[in-house]
């Protein structure tokens, strides 16, 4: 084999394991769906910060926050986030109020694959806001226990 | 028996918004793993974290199996007055654990 075919055939191997099976995108809309019902989710307002290149899906720390003064009149009410190929759409639902006088939340979640993550916030005066991000994860979350 | 890791300042002052981080050893089984025999590990996940601040409800947090083991969480809250901050996480197999801390609000 000379070199260019070699060259050509390490291409095709590295493009093949790329494109994996979607199985829960609809899932994922039908959690973030049961959460706002028929309300119009507007992007924006919402930070959701997390790294883009996840070497170890077991603890990716993820920080949501959202832009409001948290007065009694006008604060968060709610933080959800949801992922795309986990088994299940739900990371975390958090309810807060104008006690928190800042809304943002960090905490750790578990990845299966590389996918979308999206965080969603529920303001008092009843609207919905949003954020998503789109991470690659390298090694996933165990699926397997570990001997 | 279990271990709780609280970050919370010691004193505020009055109005001011402190973060308070919170960190227990928990396994948090999603339930979805099989383990040595090729049997699927029951769920043992931590289901809920809630924070009060002198007993009035601060914080409440709905966990999935997604969160990480030995779950991580922080959040803010305004320091109104001189209290006690309790945490409390509940989840399958009867798991309940409260810590407290004391903030001074000054």
């Amino acid at each position: 084999m000379d070199r260019r075919r070699f060259l050509a055939g390490t291409a095709v191997l590295v493009v093949l394991p790329l494109g994996s099976a979607s199985a829960t995108a609809e899932a994922m809309a039908e959690a973030i769906k049961k959460v706002v019902g028929n309300s119009v989710v507007t992007e924006g307002r919402v930070t959701l910060d997390l790294p883009p290149l996840i070497e170890n899906g077991n603890t990716v720390p993820l920080v949501v926050s959202v832009q409001s003064p948290m007065t009694v009149a006008d604060h968060v009410k709610a933080i959800h986030v949801f992922n795309e190929k986990n088994p299940q759409p739900n990371v975390f639902s958090a309810r807060l109020s104008a006690r928190n006088g800042k809304a943002t939340i960090g905490t750790r979640i578990k990845l299966g694959d590389s996918q979308k993550i999206v965080a969603i916030a529920e303001t008092s005066d009843g609207r919905f806001w949003s954020a998503s991000a789109d991470v690659i994860v390298t090694l996933a979350a165990c699926l397997e226990e570990s001997t | 028996m279990a271990n709780v890791l609280v970050n919370a300042p010691k004193t505020a002052k009055r109005g001011s918004v402190v973060e308070i981080k919170a960190l227990i050893l928990h396994p948090m089984e999603t339930g979805f793993r099989p383990g040595t025999m090729g049997k699927i590990i029951p769920r043992n996940i931590i289901e809920r974290f809630t924070a009060t601040w002198n007993g009035t409800e601060i914080f409440d947090m709905e966990m999935s199996p997604a969160i990480a083991a030995n779950p991580f969480v922080s959040f803010f809250a305004v320091a109104s007055e001189t209290g006690t901050v309790g945490l409390r996480w509940t989840g399958d197999e009867g798991f309940v654990v409260e810590e407290r801390v004391v903030i001074t609000v000054e």
